[in-house]
């Protein structure tokens, strides 16, 4: 029987790590389902769902190697399942000059909407003196956008952030 | 009337360029029939095309007005469609019949000028705006062979350059 792991790794990027990891993976017999790399802060991050016949220990062993690379990997078993896709059907927008607080009072208030957050990204441009700082989220909702939008302005208000609440209309054909 | 089975990739024949109808005649207005009844039968969608149950002829049948608030011209069959002019680009999240499970976010003309024919040959012709142009775009693609996994963006893409009018 096959089990699900969330592999994580964490380290300095450089080229041909996701080469490196999932040549490892695969000739250990793993399969590979979901996956999300992205370079946060200079900083390579992945997140794999890896279904693996052996326990815990075995992928241990099978992601050591991949280890002494100097990149950091934590493992745990799950429950995963595939072909669960939630759509989103809301987008929201967050930007503004950086300051604490603009991700933790924003999905607040979303939260109290009971908007189900599926992917949320967040950057900082700008420049060293006037940073920026930008919120995306994407969520899947019953409130309709003008109430979202209403309850955000409050909070644009509050801190002189800007705020964008746009419909997600997936076409299908 | 009979519903059509669709096709989903990895058929390789969703892949294949198909080709221009050439007699009007009341098979091919029996056919139609056959393709609205498995678009309105199968799941909720915006349109579907001929190659997806299998016939490589130039036919769509497009119909956005499901949607609430999108400007629409109907329920619409479209043989041997051509977009003349375009203008614009949006990306948006599509998804497909013919690809289970899956959406992400393909790049569009935001207005389109199309010129086709109806079921007996005569010629049609409209503009095209947002969601219903989009659907054609995509219902056209499958006549090319082509699936909207051939033209995904990032999402970051649509963050990026997204426009607030
Ligand atoms: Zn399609």
């Amino acid at each position: 029987m096959k089990n699900w792991f969330m592999v994580t790794l964490v380290g300095q990027d450089k080229p041909g790590i996701v080469a490196a990891v999932t040549r490892a993976l695969y000739e250990g017999g793993c399969n590979l389902g979901e996956a999300s790399m992205v370079r946060l802060g200079g900083m390579f991050t992945i997140m794999m769902m890896v279904e693996y016949g052996g326990d815990e220990a075995g992928m241990v062993a099978l992601t050591a190697p991949v280890e002494s690379t100097g990149l950091r990997i934590h493992i745990d078993a799950v429950q995963g399942t595939l072909h669960r896709h939630i759509e989103p059907n809301i987008r929201v927008t967050v930007y503004g000059a950086d300051q604490a607080g603009i991700v933790c009072e924003t999905t607040e208030a979303l939260a109290r909407l009971e908007l189900n957050i599926i992917n949320l990204e967040t950057d900082v441009g700008g420049t060293d003196e006037q940073p920026i700082y930008i919120l995306h989220i994407e969520g899947v909702t019953d409130t309709t956008r003008e109430d979202i939008e209403t309850a955000l302005a409050e909070l644009a208000r509050r801190k002189h952030i800007e705020t964008r609440v746009t419909s997600i209309n997936t076409l299908i054909g | 009337m009979a519903r059509l089975e669709i096709l989903t990739f990895p058929d390789e024949r969703l892949k294949q360029v198909s080709q221009p109808v050439e007699t009007f005649d009341d098979r091919l207005r029996q056919f139609l029939r056959d393709l609205e009844e498995t678009m309105d039968g199968g799941p909720p969608s915006v349109g579907i095309a001929a190659p997806q149950v299998g016939r490589f002829e130039r036919i769509l049948l497009v119909d956005v007005s499901i949607k609430p608030k999108i400007k629409n011209h109907g329920r619409l069959f479209l043989i041997n469609p051509r977009i003349v002019a375009e203008q614009g680009q949006e990306v948006a999240r599509e998804g497909c019949l013919s690809v289970p499970d899956f959406t992400g976010n393909v790049s569009r003309a935001e207005t389109i000028e199309l010129e086709a024919q109806d079921p007996y040959g005569s010629p049609l012709s409209f503009t095209m705006t947002g969601f219903e142009a989009r659907a054609v775009q995509h219902e056209m693609d499958h006549l090319d062979g082509l699936l909207f996994l051939d033209r995904l963006v990032s999402r970051r893409d649509l963050f990026r350059r997204k426009k607030y009018k």
